[in-house]
């Protein structure tokens, strides 16, 4: 238990995003390249400059009953469907000590939302000034602090070991994760459930993203704004949902017979300290994040044949990515197959590193890499410093052990990376 | 034109349905918001502020602690009722 370098391994995924209400329609919608995005047709949308988005494919409120709904954000109800689906995935059947096959002091949450519950803090404005003071929720403060989605996951599943939430913007769900598989590493915890939720498809958020000029604004097709690597991409499409891991000691799942889809290797973070938004344009700090991983933890370069990449369809961004891997593995970078899954999901922001993380792991364990779609002309930059999976799916090496990384990298220069491997 | 204790229970059952999910034939006079009803302290100030709107009274944070019973507002909005 003092043990302070322990194997780490998924043995639950769960997810609500764009493309399905669980992991297996998700999944299915990335390996045929469908896209999430549609037009916003919310009467507010028509004064805005961006009228795309990525809404869930399956409200939330077709799984949670009506009075539970209403006192939780809906970054919270996302988490909290894929929680509940990564919890039965890993073979649990109630609560930690319900299930006596998990102790709930150690069990721990680690759920991140890059903006927290902001449509509750928005809406919950708008009664104040339209209905008075009497009339705004009890419940707006647990429903809009970023905490709350984690705070509610540790209740559904009992977490007693902590339940933490870090912030980076759309690196937080990835540095959930990250920490997670920290507090199994360090004996902290033997299982912990952990990803990432948003839910921000507001007039204000989009109106404020689209000011930034961050997003795309091709509102004439919306299934082909979300392009990343192609030449005409012109910014990120909003996206909502969460990702949810059960990560969990090698130890402990073994004693209790669970099934392992991937090692859950570690993780590589730094700060660009470069600029506030903008990214560092040669991939400076994704580079140091890279060394950070593989200086860290055991993971070979050669077996990495997959990265599930940030790529959020912004014209620096993408290419800033692909120029670090260039730089970190030389000639090997030719062989990783490169997928931007948010080519077909939206930009999840803190939700993205979660429901990617589960993408990436899917990938390993069934040897398959989700395309970026929409590539219709290939950015020579990005042509020259990666091997962009394009148009369908591809195989991985179906023999041996392979790796796979999932990168995350946030507003105010954080970046995280993630490995994972078969086992 | 003041409602009847029996408006009052219906009305109620409403919100209490709206609010916690309970069937509004559950909602009777004997029944305790918080022991038998599913309404915790905050989802309490919820039924309050719609019981306040609905049946035109005012109820002031200081007697909501009192009323414990569907019978307890019951009593306290047709006394109190505008």
């Amino acid at each position: 238990m003092s043990s302070t370098n322990r194997t780490v391994v998924v043995t639950g995924i769960g997810a609500t995003t764009p493309l399905g209400g669980d992991v297996a329609s998700t999944w299915e919608g990335l390996v045929a390249g469908r896209s999430g995005v549609k037009p916003l047709t919310q009467e507010w949308a028509a004064e805005q400059a961006v009228r795309i988005a990525a809404p869930v494919a399956v409200e939330p409120t077709e799984t949670i009953p009506r009075p539970q709904a209403r006192r939780l954000d809906r970054s919270a109800q996302f988490a909290l469907i894929a929680a509940q689906e990564a919890w039965q995935d890993a073979g649990f059947t109630g609560k930690a000590g319900e299930d006596g096959a998990v102790d709930p002091d150690r069990l721990g949450a680690v759920i991140a939302s890059g903006i927290g519950g902001v449509t509750t803090l928005l809406d919950q404005y708008d009664v104040l000034k339209e209905k008075g003071v009497r009339r705004v929720s009890p419940h707006t403060v647990p429903m809009l602090m970023p905490n709350g989605p984690s705070a509610n996951v540790g209740l559904l599943v009992g977490a007693r070991a902590g339940v933490h939430t870090p912030v980076s913007a759309c690196a937080s769900g990835a540095e959930a994760i990250g920490y997670a598989i920290e507090m199994i590493r360090t004996g902290r915890a033997d299982v912990v459930v952990a990803g990432g939720t948003e839910a921000a498809i507001h007039p204000l958020p989009i109106a404020a993203f689209g000011n930034m000029m961050a997003m795309s604004k091709n509102n004439e097709d919306p299934e082909g704004a979300s392009r990343p690597y192609d030449v005409a991409r012109d910014g990120f499409v909003l996206g909502e949902g969460a990702g949810v891991l059960v990560l969990e000691s090698a130890e402990h799942a073994a004693a209790r017979g669970a099934r392992v889809y991937a090692e859950a290797v570690g993780q590589g973070i730094s700060a660009d300290s470069h600029d506030i938004v903008q990214p560092e344009p040669e991939g400076r700090g994704i580079s140091h994040a890279l060394h950070n991983l593989l200086d860290r933890t055991d993971l070979d370069p050669a077996e990495i044949v997959h990265v599930n990449a940030h790529a959020t369809s912004t014209p620096a961004g993408d290419v800033a990515e692909l120029k670090a891997l260039r730089k970190v593995f030389g000639d090997h970078a030719d062989h990783m197959a490169v997928s931007a899954t948010k080519s077909m999901t939206g930009h999840l922001l803190g939700g993205a590193g979660g429901v990617e993380s589960v993408a990436t792991v899917l990938a390993l364990y069934n040897r398959v890499a989700p395309p970026t779609i929409n590539v219709d002309n290939l950015d020579p930059e990005a042509e020259a410093n990666a091997d962009v999976v394009r148009g369908s799916a591809r195989k991985l090496p179906a023999e041996g052990r392979i790796a796979a990384l999932n990168d995350s990298f946030g507003f105010g220069g954080h970046n995280v990376v993630l490995a994972f491997r078969t086992i | 034109m003041a409602a009847t204790q029996e408006e009052i229970v219906a009305g109620l059952a409403d919100i209490v349905n709206e609010i916690a999910g309970i069937p509004v034939e559950d909602v009777k006079l004997d029944k305790s918001f918080t022991d038998d009803l599913d309404v915790d302290s905050l989802s309490m100030v919820e039924v309050v502020v719609a019981a306040e709107e609905r049946f035109d009274v005012k109820i002031p944070d200081e007697d909501v602690k009192n009323l414990k019973t569907v019978g307890d507002a019951t009593d306290y909005i047709l006394k109190h009722q505008a």
